[in-house]
């Protein structure tokens, strides 16, 4: 067979074949198309798998991803982290304390209670703890604490005010118009302005003790102080040992009346140690030892007189 | 011919069952073309007892939802020729459908048209056992009838009651609690080839579809065609197809005779094609658009391009006149009317009350065909278009889609046939439920 060589012309050119049509595209679905597309139009499958498989898939991966605790804290730390980046913005820090109706010793006290380290993110504040301590105070009457806008922590504070002082066992206490607690003293003479009560249970008696002392001005440059006796009475106590025993019903009444007996009579001023008002109807009076045996002395005058 | 009973049972049952589901499908399988309609049935007349056909002519009860056409593959003559192609064709039909209608369907009622469709009229006779009839009387004059002996490989597509006659009274519709002594029935027995109706409804379980159903094609162009009075009075219905025209002859509401015609559009392409010597689908394309019947002088001087793309230039630059291009066509129509009228002469359509002929289907849209068709059938002779139904699409509205129309009447209220009534009593088997009922019955 000799190679054809392309300058040879001994074959014709071969004729322009036309080229085979191109297969038309059949346009019948092949049975697998034709079944699939039937399957899907099936409600079931449908709804199964538009919504039950994709919901199945995420399902599964969710679970399969947060079964490893890797990821799990993985996602923990990146949420804190997140949480952390929010709360530590300068729109959430705290930079001060702001105490509103303290007086100085009271507001050094609340800063000492609530130690809390300047700048910090008003997340981190427990307002309702902070609140419950500073009102764990005896001094503090009412509290409101809230995070003012400009980082302010603000706290407001309403004071008891002292209204009497109680002498119980060693101690001073000032105590408030209620009875409450206030303060310790030290010392009477700190807070000379305030009446004196005393004796046990005295502080639950305070209203009334302090509408007594009400009713005692006009013999208030005397009067030393209130006692308590047996948790359900007062003593009025008067300088030079004198005492008025007030009854445990209407005492006001009672020391009025005293009052009014040493308006007229000048009662106190005599010989006399104790006021016994107890009974109301029968007031009774005990006097000083000089005084019975002057009037034992007068009496027996009296008798030799109308014997001779 | 209890085997074809059963089957036609079942496929009544299926129907019922895809009544209830709601969705049926409509396939019509044609020579040019295979068309899918699927039909959603809302239920509105479904316990409707009274006579005629209800409002819309019985058709307010379901809705074209998915229509879909496709170009018919291995179908010749109206009968599956090669089986893959036609069941390739088949899937493209139902799947468009279903997407159209977005509903995935599962029971189908198919016609076809060709097969050699051959009527018979068969009568029956029976005592009637009490005094008024009972519709154990009617499934007894029914069994009574004398089958033709339609030869081997024939089976019965359609047996529809015509005529129900008590004593001297002929003409009853329906005999049912009449008295009288003597039932006697008209049947029409409507027989084709076994073989084709084997290879739709393989062709159709191999489309994973159930067959809900058959219908012969020129029955369903019959029932869409034809107006209620033609039905009545008595019409032809000419399905002119693609492969075979079918002919059916209706009087009362029922079909009284059907036969096909095994010639039809195509060969009017094919004559075209071979006159002018073009490929089938530059014919069909000049067929449709430039075709007609009745030359005029006009004709002589419309010429036609034929095109072609053979890459001989000279030859893809021939042109006809209309005229020439109208008289190939011609002899064929009129050679395809002549056989209709030869099948008509046959089955005595002269002697009809009412002459009235309807030509439709997909090749009696050729122009000029009410001219022509009068000469060979009779004067009475009109174009039909299938009746509108509700949802169908403006594109299957034409003359072509008669019979995937008619067969949705179909299926929307079937014609009584043979198989829906009761099996008479005696042909049960002897322990049967119904014979001890009726034992019982009788002795007690």
């Amino acid at each position: 067979m000799q190679s054809m060589s392309p300058a040879s012309h001994a074959r014709p050119e071969p004729p322009v074949t036309r080229k085979p049509a191109k297969a038309r595209r059949d346009p019948a679905p092949s049975r697998w198309a034709y079944r699939f597309h039937r399957m899907w139009l099936t409600p079931l499958y449908r709804s199964l798998l538009r919504v039950g498989l994709p919901t199945f898939l995420i399902l599964t991966a969710t679970g399969w991803y947060f079964s490893n605790p890797t990821n799990r804290y993985a996602i923990a730390e990146k949420v804190a982290e997140l949480r952390q980046s929010v709360q530590s913005r300068p729109e959430f820090t705290v930079k001060l304390m702001s105490i509103d109706g303290a007086t100085p010793v009271v507001d050094a006290a609340i800063r000492d209670l609530v130690s809390v380290d300047f700048p910090v993110s008003s997340f981190d504040l427990d307002l309702e703890a902070i609140q419950a301590s500073v009102s764990g105070l005896d001094v503090i009457r009412d509290v409101s604490v809230r995070v003012r806008p400009g980082g302010v922590l603000e706290v407001k504070v309403a004071e008891r005010k002292p209204a009497i002082i109680w002498r119980v066992g060693g101690n001073i206490e000032l105590l408030d118009r209620t009875g409450h607690r206030v303060a310790s003293l030290t010392e009477r003479s700190v807070r000379a302005d305030l009446p004196l009560i005393a004796g046990r249970g005295a502080n639950d008696a305070v209203s009334e003790a302090l509408a007594i002392l009400d009713a005692a001005k006009p013999i208030l440059p005397h009067l030393r102080g209130l006692v308590r006796m047996g948790e359900r009475r007062w003593d009025v106590v008067l300088a030079q040992d004198q005492r008025v025993m007030l009854p445990e019903r209407a005492p006001v009444a009672a020391l009025e009346q005293v009052l009014a007996l040493d308006e007229a009579q000048e009662l106190l001023a005599r010989d006399i140690t104790h006021i016994d008002m107890r009974n109301p109807q029968r007031p009774t009076l005990r006097l000083a030892q000089p005084a019975v045996e002057e009037l034992r002395r007068i009496r027996s005058l009296d008798r030799k007189g109308t014997e001779e | 011919m209890t085997e074809l009973y059963e089957q036609q049972r079942a496929m009544r049952a299926m129907r019922k069952a895809a009544m209830q589901r709601g969705v049926i499908a409509i396939l019509d399988i044609g020579t040019s073309k295979i068309g899918c309609l699927v039909l959603r049935f809302d239920g509105q007349d479904k316990v409707r007892e009274g006579d005629g056909i209800g409002s819309l002519a019985g058709q307010s009860g379901f809705r074209v939802i998915g229509a879909a056409t496709t170009r018919s593959r291995g179908v010749r003559f109206g009968e599956i020729d090669a089986m893959q192609e036609t069941e390739r064709a088949i899937r493209t039909a139902v799947q468009a459908a279903q997407k159209m209608a977005n509903l995935r369907v599962d029971h189908v009622i198919a016609s076809f048209s060709g097969a050699g469709p051959r009527s018979y009229g068969v009568a029956g006779e029976v005592e009637v056992e009490g005094s008024a009839v009972t519709e154990n009387d009617i499934a007894r004059v029914m069994a009574s009838c004398d089958v033709p002996d339609f030869g081997e490989g024939r089976e019965v597509l359609h047996a529809q009651p015509v005529n129900f006659a008590l004593d001297h009274r002929s003409g009853l519709s329906d005999p049912r609690g009449q008295v009288g002594k003597r039932l006697a029935v008209d049947m029409h027995l409507l027989t084709v080839d076994s073989d084709t109706v084997r290879n739709a409804a393989y062709c159709i379980k191999r489309c994973d579809l159930e067959l809900a159903g058959l219908a012969s094609s020129s029955y369903a162009a019959g029932l869409s065609s034809l107006v209620e009075d033609e039905q009545e009075l008595g019409a032809a219905c000419i399905d002119m197809g693609g492969g075979a025209t079918g002919v059916s002859i209706f009087m009362k509401k029922h079909m009284i005779f059907a036969d096909g015609v095994r010639l039809g559009g195509d060969h009017v392409t094919s004559d075209i094609s071979k006159g002018l010597q073009v490929p089938l689908a530059i014919a069909e394309r000049i067929k449709t658009f430039y075709g007609g019947v009745v030359a005029t002088g006009m004709d002589d001087r419309e010429m036609i391009e034929i095109g072609g793309d053979s890459g001989d230039w000279e030859k893809d630059r021939r042109r006809v006149s209309r005229s020439e291009l109208i008289g190939i066509m011609r002899p064929r129509v009129e050679e395809i009317l002549e056989e209709v009228r030869a099948r008509l002469d046959a089955a005595g359509f002269d002697h009809l009350p009412s002459q009235q002929i309807v030509l439709t289907g997909g090749a009696s849209q050729i122009p000029g065909l009410d001219g022509l068709a009068p000469r060979i059938l009779g004067q009475q002779v009109r174009i039909g278009r299938p009746l509108r139904v509700q949802g169908l699409p403006q594109a299957a509205t034409g003359a072509a889609f008669a019979s995937a129309v008619g067969l949705s009447l179909f299926a929307a209220c079937p014609q009584d046939e043979w198989w829906d009534f009761d099996i008479p009593a005696e042909s049960y088997p002897a322990k049967s439920l119904r014979w001890a009922v009726k034992w019982f019955k009788d002795n007690w």
